[in-house]
């Protein structure tokens, strides 16, 4: 199962060298210098990228860089699309324009088999958890283990209740998805995140809904994790305390655009108005409180259809 | 995951009843049991009329089934329909001055060849042929003709 | 007029793009199948949810239909004198129509409407996508297996309705209402074929169990990830389902019974 050696960058070009036409390898030529020198420190490039759902612009021709070893923020208002560029970091959407390189491929551009080599290099960490809600604690966290590597059974036990011990719940190993409480099954989700080894994680929204006990349990997690695993993380949150505390580096984005970006304190000290008031939680700024309508007065003289 | 043992046994339980079902429409509901076409031996007859008989009507002898009509053709010749039969190999002693009428099962029921023994010595060989036939009642002919005779006897 | 046209032909072309979708999904699900055979235990949890569990409603079921055909068989049949023949009456229509029909019915409501709403549950708790991610392909770890469990449990399950249904009417015609028991089972004998009765209602019942599983497997991988949504496509699922069953039924017996 575990091919990983294929992944080599080297040998993808071979690949591409032998399949494609001339016309084709200097593209992909081009491309590669392109990004060989520009980032030659990032494990994830976004390039160009736009995606639109329906006629709403979610990116805007938008470029990121996440370099490794680093925790990186994306923040922005909810509605954003921050979970659509984990889904398309992660080769599910596909984008309109523009590229986005993981470890050196364009991962729209991989084969299927492929790109499923290279997500059992990525940890995600849903929202809700995605727990497979019919299994144990355990088998959930075994579950990438058991589906692909041929370990035995006594083996997968050892590493599962690392991962468990690692999070806090080597305890909890019996319990079903539905008698964990949400930062519990936040903390199962990233247990399995982790256990095939995984060179980046990426959270989505790891702090919504949290009680202060368990937002704090989860910050400290990511950022150890991050520091002793030597993991690159990517975390999309509209936190803006706890992912200050943890960030490297923090990406702003609204209405498509990033219209912000730095390290925490540069974010703090931001002169955009929009940044400000995002950072601060001020009800009413360049984002307006109101829903666009028409004229208060107006709306209510006016004779209104019945609905 | 937990019960694996149990689900292994009610999932064996179930396909076991499953096959059961299936092994008991075909054994003893359907025809698969009462006859097969392996060992069995062909004879014909031929019919001035076989009337409502059909391929896989049955062929019986004093009231058992011993065997099926296979095929029904009209020979351009001699105008009459040629019935093919096959008879189970384990009724091999009928002999070959048999008669073969075709009866009907009850009023409506269906029509059947009924086999009728005769006094020979000599058996019905495999292909054989049986010479004393008659054919089927066909039931307006008989109205007609009782009609007929019993206008005769009013004169 | 105009919008009735445009409504027309929105309304195609939205079902021939969900048709597109469906079939598409069903040649995934046929390269699934080769993985599932690896790994027989996926199967076997799947035959359990699917089959076991729809053991009693068909069983019993069967019974009460074969013991309504006794009844009803009886009395319309005493009419012509022609009780003895109540055995082939039964076992015809059960064999042929009811076994496979009623069943394929009864699955699409009790395992059908069960795995939709667990498909689209996993879709709208985001199960499947966080098995994409985890570099599982959902489809060959979670659909493909319940597919085959609909495909094998559907013949099974129609054999053993139309087997208690024989004998429900055996229990009713013989045991209560006095026909003979060996003119029953005689005549039962006499009348039914094994290839034309038997082998054409087990085609008809993997047939069934085909549509039955793809349609129920479909609405829930395409359910819209809401609560509203996966309850839709269950409701979808029912009467999609029973639509293609009935609709199929009709075809297939024209088919095999129509040169008789």
């Amino acid at each position: 199962m575990a091919f990983c050696n294929i992944n080599d960058n080297r040998l993808t070009y071979l690949r591409v060298v032998v399949q494609n036409s001339p016309f084709r390898i200097d593209k992909q030529l081009k491309l590669r210098m392109v990004n060989s020198v520009s980032s030659q420190n990032n494990l994830v490039s976004v390039r160009n990228l736009t995606f639109s759902r329906g006629s709403k612009k979610i990116f805007d021709d938008i470029s990121l860089d996440f370099q490794r070893g680093k925790i990186t923020a994306i923040m922005g208002p909810s509605g954003t699309g921050k979970t659509t560029l984990l889904k398309l970091i992660g080769g599910q959407l596909f984008p309109e324009r523009g590229s986005i390189f993981v470890d050196g491929q364009n991962v729209h551009q991989l084969r299927r088999s492929d790109l499923y080599d290279l997500r059992k290099r990525l940890g995600m960490l849903f929202q809700s958890g995605a727990l497979l809600t019919d299994m144990t604690v355990f088998d959930n966290v075994a579950f990438p283990l058991r589906e692909h590597t041929h370990l035995p059974e006594s083996m997968i036990r050892t590493l599962v209740l690392m991962k468990l011990q690692a999070v806090g719940l080597r305890g909890a190993r019996d319990l079903m998805p539905n008698e964990l409480s949400g930062g519990m099954s936040r903390r199962v989700a990233l247990a399995r995140a982790i256990a095939l080894d995984p060179m980046m994680i990426l959270y989505d929204e790891p702090f919504t809904g949290q009680d202060p006990i368990s937002m704090g349990a989860l910050v400290h997690l990511i950022k150890s994790l991050n520091t002793i695993l030597g993991l690159t993380s990517i975390i999309v949150s509209h936190d803006v305390h706890e992912t200050s505390v943890i960030a490297d580096y923090i990406y702003v984005i609204s209405e498509g655009k990033i219209v912000g970006q730095g390290t925490p304190a540069e974010i703090q000290q931001s002169d955009s108005e929009w940044v400000q008031q995002f950072m601060t939680g001020a009800a009413d700024g360049p984002v307006h409180f109101h829903y666009p309508a028409k004229e208060y007065v107006d709306d209510l003289l006016s004779s209104g259809k019945r609905y | 995951m937990q019960h694996t043992t149990t689900q292994d046994t009610l999932v064996g339980l179930f396909v076991a009843s499953g096959i059961a079902g299936l092994f008991f429409l075909a054994l003893h509901v359907s025809n698969l049991s009462s006859f097969s076409d392996q060992d069995s031996y062909v004879i014909t007859a031929r019919f001035e009329n076989s009337g409502g008989l059909k391929v896989k009507s049955p062929v019986s002898a004093a009231g058992v089934k011993i065997g099926k009509v296979t095929s029904i053709s009209f020979d351009t010749k001699t105008y009459e329909s040629v019935v093919q039969m096959n008879i189970d190999a384990k009724y091999n002693t009928l002999p070959d001055d048999t008669t073969a009428s075709i009866f009907t099962a009850g009023l409506l029921g269906e029509q059947y060849v009924n086999l009728e023994p005769g006094g020979s010595e000599e058996y019905l060989k495999p292909n054989g042929k049986i010479e004393i036939t008659q054919s089927a009642i066909i039931l307006e002919k008989a109205i007609g003709q009782f009609l007929f005779k019993s206008a005769e006897e009013k004169k | 007029m105009i919008q009735l046209i445009q409504n027309l032909g929105k309304s195609t072309r939205v079902s021939f793009t969900k048709l597109g979708r469906a079939s598409y999904f069903l040649i995934q699900i046929i390269f699934g199948i080769t993985s599932v055979l690896v790994r027989p235990r996926l199967l076997l949890n799947q035959l359990y949810s699917v089959g076991v569990l729809s053991f009693l409603i068909i069983t019993i079921s069967g019974l009460f239909v074969g013991m309504v055909l006794g009844l009803q068989g009886y009395y319309t049949l005493s009419d012509f004198g022609a009780e003895e023949t109540l055995g082939v009456m039964v076992a015809a229509s059960l064999v042929r129509e009811l076994g496979p029909v009623v069943s394929a019915l009864l699955f699409a409501g009790r395992a059908g409407s069960a795995l939709t709403a667990e498909i689209g549950l996993m879709k709208a708790t985001e199960q499947l996508s966080g098995m994409e991610m985890m570099a599982v392909d959902p489809v060959k770890r979670i659909i493909t297996p319940r597919f085959l469990a609909g495909l094998i449990s559907m013949p099974l399950l129609a054999g053993l309705f139309s087997a208690v249904g024989i004998i429900g009417g055996e229990m009713i015609g013989s045991g209560l209402l006095g026909v003979d028991e060996g003119a029953f089972w005689a005549q039962m004998q006499a009348g039914i074929d094994f290839y034309d009765d038997i082998i054409n209602g087990v085609i008809k019942s993997v047939v069934f169990g085909f549509i039955a599983s793809w349609i129920a497997l479909f609405e829930g991988y395409d359910a819209i990830p809401t609560s509203e949504g996966v309850s839709r496509a269950t409701t979808r699922t029912v009467v999609n389902s029973a639509f293609s069953i009935l609709g199929l039924d009709f075809i297939l017996t024209a088919l095999m019974f129509g040169d008789n």
